[in-house]
């Protein structure tokens, strides 16, 4: 009764705060600049929050948090739309959506899709908020009890969705899955340094691979190659189907799952350290199990979309939960959140909620708040973006080209980022042709450092406290957290097996000849064995026995494959190749050349920066390759040439240099 | 009266060259201020946005812009990577020719500790750069109160039988200087290798997985404070401050907690000198005392290292400036001028005897070696 005496006491006077016109006028500033940036994939909450940081000092406190707010708000919903309508995962918290997201777009019900998204992202936020208010005061026991085997647990529990997304074929969804985790470890183990499958000669690799390339090469570049082969608009009608009106009815008939998922987001929120890339797995993995019809899911079903949506947007609710309790972020954007927080005189931790519940509430219902204004806004403009669907594809095609090069880049701002992600995206096209699961690539490269670290340290503690003794070892390590947590897990990965076979996230694929699949097995093959050679020479155990254990897996799995493959007859399911297909057959533009158009972007810039780069690809590309006039030509290059300048101005970002500016020192943009 | 004129004109020939050459001179000082009105300066910092080197970038760049001439934007720019010897050793390809001025850059303990050590990706030389501040801080290792209870006052032999057990960022970090202290007293700490920031050694501290931790200052006074209170934890000591001579001495944030040295003259079989406190004392001035820096380029002229000086001693007389640091920093010395390059020279010079110590310790107990 105290609590509930305190939370409504503090209550009042928050809300009072919130809804002072000044602060709303604050919140939907930065809801749109939130929504602006964060529609772009691979710029989220950070890159947003580092625009307004400058302006935070001096601001009265409640304004600025507004602002704040409303910006780290609406980034989880906004990302929707390039999942959906492009297929590429906006952020970490929104890939599962893609899954079916995006399909939904191609059969040319985009508009459902996001308007539903966008009701299950903003009830989620408010439940969120709802929860987060009672439980923000009793919160710090719960989050104490998960120590490092718990962690672990909700690790393998991500993991263990590999298993319901892993296609036909269940072993090659699981050298998949390991190829995604073995390229998670490239670069400096997290322990000892060690390096793997990296040379200090190529410092880009002793860093590893960022998962903002891994997302859109894995994803976006197959997508965007095989749409501009097919020569067409995204949407396979050429008019929209369902409106957005049905979208929110389809919410509506699916209540109990979003509020299912939105819980399980405020869980997976509110532990520190697992951040946003689990749970929309998790929330996907209960959408599927607790579905009767599970045929559709891969190819447009719209709980597959509520689902992850629910859950993230709580998550980010939940996540404020450790960022204001132990004043620890739960990830990038809210560490950003802590440091403008204390520009603005406030320091996140214990003695905030202490001393100043009110403000925290503050904090709470304008994260509510932001997010009615952020799916209002997004819901409202849901019909009209949805058009772009309907555009002739190989006009949208080059911009997005630019902005996914531009998105790459800004991850380490080296010409490395650019390499790894045509690499990545090379991998990617073969992955798909092949129908090698996708999803189970990424889930392993998502979680791969968090699982080795868990792993690593929970042996190394559980071990210490064996020492001590017998009873003490396994209070640790078999906490009634953990065998709950076990038991999920086991369970889930079961199910999973069973109903994998009618979950087809490739969609339909037809087999072929026994060559090409073939080739790319044994290429799969040659690097898990270099990768587990690499790994075995490594001398620290702690850094080699996560990697050596994950390839041997792999190996097995790829060599079983092999031998599957060679007593298999032609046209077995093993040999799935899209290209002999009706996609690879009738498409009117071939594989190569299409992705040669990105080479093309790519290889200029390493010669003459972006910019000069962007402007000949953006010429060449609508002359030959679209056929337009030259005045069509200047319009859309120059459209692309300033929408790149001034985006990257505001964001006080630069472009890649090459070559050329290695001797000349050239003005902003060209440098 | 024809004197009185003479003297008049004389006098007044006179005031007018004073006042000539007072306006040349006050001129001449105008010109030798770089003039940075309508700029952008950019504040590279070599971590993410997550880490304490972007806090202290972002509690310096408004101010810092205000006092610069000018009032030229500041914009903190990351660009993390290895350890942060990415972004140092593109600072090291900068030239103040190319940049005016416009360009700073802020290092930290772990940038200086891989360029000690050695490690082979370091191309950046500290002695290319133009220091123009210098912050300090210090840290403070706590116990869980059974295991506190075991010290005799500052005698730590009582917990030389017990196992610890400690989140750790990496032996090659900051984290050296505690893992070194301790194996000094005859402490037998396990460090668990691999945690993301101090934050997340704090919570294992917390749930009770980890039985020892440190924090540094501004981390302590926030967060291991309340625990103190909660009676969760004990202070265990700090690693101390330097004063003018370059000595450790107590630490003056925390007047009440022995520091390191004097736990160690107390403790049988601790030594305050020889090779293990000379490589201990090296790196604590390299990680604590001399922690964070801002530079200006190679090349960078007189009058921009006087510019920005002038700016951060203007910062650093702000009436508000104990008040608004002290939440932020904790009360270390913030140097320019004289003091900074002092702090910079023992910041980044240690004894090779010192170096090859740590190096051959760091290889026998955890197998880390820097090829």
């Amino acid at each position: 009764m105290d609590i509930l005496a305190t939370a409504f006491g503090a209550l009042d006077e928050a809300i009072l705060l919130v809804i002072h016109p000044q602060q709303i006028l604050y919140l939907v500033i930065g809801v749109v600049l939130g929504l602006s940036v964060g529609v772009f994939p691979g710029l989220g909450g950070i890159a947003g929050l580092s625009l307004v940081l400058p302006f935070m000092y001096g601001m009265e406190p409640v304004s600025g948090l507004a602002l704040m707010v409303g910006l780290i708000a609406v980034v989880p919903t906004s990302d929707t739309f390039a999942s959906v309508l492009m297929g590429i995962p906006g952020s970490s918290a929104s890939q599962a959506t893609v899954l079916d997201g995006f399909p939904m777009a191609k059969k040319g019900e985009a508009a459902r899709a996001l308007s539903a998204a966008f009701a299950s992202s903003l009830f989620g936020g408010l439940l969120g908020a709802t929860v987060l208010t009672f439980f923000i005061l009793i919160a710090r026991p719960i989050v104490l009890a998960f120590g490092t085997p718990e962690m672990l647990m909700i690790t393998l529990l991500g993991l263990s969705m590999v298993a319901i997304l892993a296609g036909r074929v269940a072993l090659k969804g699981l050298a998949a899955a390991c190829l995604g985790l073995l390229v998670g470890t490239i670069g400096e183990a997290g322990a000892g340094g060690s390096l793997r499958m990296a040379t200090y000669d190529i410092p880009y690799l002793t860093d590893g691979i960022k998962l903002v390339i891994v997302g859109l090469g894995i994803f976006a570049i197959p997508e965007i190659v095989s749409l501009l082969r097919q020569d067409r608009s995204i949407s396979e009608r050429s008019s929209l189907g369902a409106g957005w009106l049905t979208g929110v009815k389809d919410w509506w008939k699916n209540i109990w799952l979003s509020i299912r998922c939105s819980v399980i987001g405020v869980i997976v929120g509110v532990i520190p350290g697992l951040g946003g890339s689990v749970v929309d797995w998790i929330a996907y993995g209960h959408a599927v199990q607790t579905t009767k019809d599970k045929s559709k899911f891969g190819t447009g079903e719209i709980r597959g979309v509520i689902g992850p949506e629910s859950s993230n947007n709580a998550k980010e609710g939940g996540g404020l939960v450790p960022t204001l309790i132990f004043g620890i972020p739960g990830s990038g954007s809210m560490a950003i959140f802590i440091g403008g927080l204390a520009l603005l005189g406030f320091d996140a931790g214990p003695q905030l909620i202490q001393n100043e519940l009110s403000l925290t509430y503050t904090i709470v219902w304008s994260l509510a708040l932001a997010n009615v204004f952020g799916a209002g806004l997004c819901i409202a403009l849901s019909g009209g973006i949805a058009k772009l669907t309907t555009i002739r594809f190989a006009l949208l095609a080059p911009f997005l080209f630019m902005m996914i090069s531009f998105a790459a880049f800004q991850s380490r701002q080296s010409l490395g980022d650019l390499i790894a992600l045509f690499s990545i995206g090379v991998l990617g096209i073969f992955l798909k042709r092949f129908d090698w699961s996708r999803p189970a690539f990424l889930i392993g490269f998502v979680l791969s450092s968090q699982a080795e670290n868990y792993s690593n340290n929970a042996h190394q503690i559980a071990s210490f406290k064996f020492r001590r003794g017998l009873e003490q070892g396994f209070e640790y390590i078999a906490s009634p957290i953990v065998l709950v947590l076990l038991a999920i897990t086991v369970i889930s990965v079961i199910i999973g097996i069973r109903q994998a076979k009618e979950i087809f996230s490739e969609g339909d694929v037809s087999t072929g000849k026994k060559k090409a699949p073939m080739i790319f097995l044994l290429a799969l093959l040659a690097y898990t064995t270099i990768a587990l050679i690499n790994a075995s020479l490594i001398e620290l155990t702690s850094d080699k026995i996560f990697p050596v254990t994950i390839a041997t897996v792999g190996v097995i799995a790829l060599v079983i494959l092999l031998i599957k493959m060679m007593i298999s007859p032609e046209g077995d399911t093993l040999f799935a190749d899209s290209e002999t297909g009706k996609e690879g057959l009738e498409a009117p533009y071939g594989l190569w050349g299409t992705l040669g158009w990105l080479g093309l972007l790519l290889l200029l810039t390493s010669l003459l920066g972006f910019i000069l780069a962007l402007g000949m690809f953006l010429l060449l590309y609508f002359r030959i390759r679209v056929g337009l006039n030259w005045l069509q030509v200047c319009f859309f290059t120059s459209l692309g040439l300033v929408f790149m300048c001034f985006f990257a101005y505001i964001l006080n970002r630069d472009f890649p240099p090459g070559l050329l500016q290695e001797f000349f020192s050239l003005p902003w943009p060209l440098t | 009266m024809k004197n009185l004129t003479k003297a008049v004109r004389k006098a007044s020939c006179l005031v007018v060259l004073a006042t000539f050459t007072a306006s040349a001179s006050i001129t001449t000082s105008q010109a030798a201020d770089l003039d940075l009105a309508g700029e952008t300066v950019e504040f590279v910092i070599p971590f993410s946005e997550t880490g304490g080197s972007a806090k202290w970038a972002n509690f310096y760049a408004p101010l810092l812009s205000e006092a610069l001439p000018g009032q030229p934007t500041i914009v903190v720019k990351f660009m993390p990577g290895a350890g942060s010897t990415k972004g140092a050793n593109w600072f090291q390809e900068q030239t103040y020719e190319d940049t005016n001025g416009t360009l700073i850059f802020g290092s930290s303990g772990s940038t200086q500790f891989p360029y000690l050590l050695g490690d082979p990706r370091v191309k950046y030389e500290y002695a290319d750069w133009n220091v123009v501040l210098a912050s300090g801080t210090g840290g403070v290792a706590y116990l869980p109160p059974d295991l506190a209870g075991m010290m005799n006052g500052m005698d730590a032999s009582g917990l030389a039988g017990t196992d610890f057990i400690w989140g750790s960022q990496g032996a090659t970090r900051l984290d050296l200087v505690p893992l070194l202290a301790w194996k000094m007293l005859g402490m037998s700490v396990e460090p668990v290798f691999g945690i993301k920031g101090r934050g997340d050694g704090r919570l294992m501290f917390e749930r009770g997985e980890a039985n020892i931790d440190y924090q540094t200052s501004s981390a302590y006074l926030k967060s291991v404070v309340p625990l103190v209170e909660n009676g969760q934890a004990v202070p265990m000591m700090t690693w101390g401050a330097l004063d003018d001579n370059g000595n450790v001495v107590r630490d003056p944030t925390f007047p009440d907690i022995p520091s390191f040295k004097e736990v160690c003259e107390t403790t049988p079989g601790c030594e305050t000198s020889g090779e293990a406190w000379d490589a201990w004392k090296a790196f604590f001035i390299a990680g604590f005392p001399a922690q964070k820096m801002v530079f200006l380029p190679k090349g960078a002229t007189q009058e921009a290292i006087d510019t920005y000086t002038k700016a951060f001693d203007a910062v650093i007389a702000r009436s508000d400036f104990p008040e608004i640091s002290a939440a932020r920093l904790g009360v270390y010395p913030q140097m320019t001028g004289a003091l900074a390059a002092a702090s910079l020279e023992l910041g980044t010079q240690v004894d090779p005897v010192a170096k090859e110590f740590v190096v051959n310790w760091l290889a026998e107990d955890y197998g880390v070696t820097l090829e």
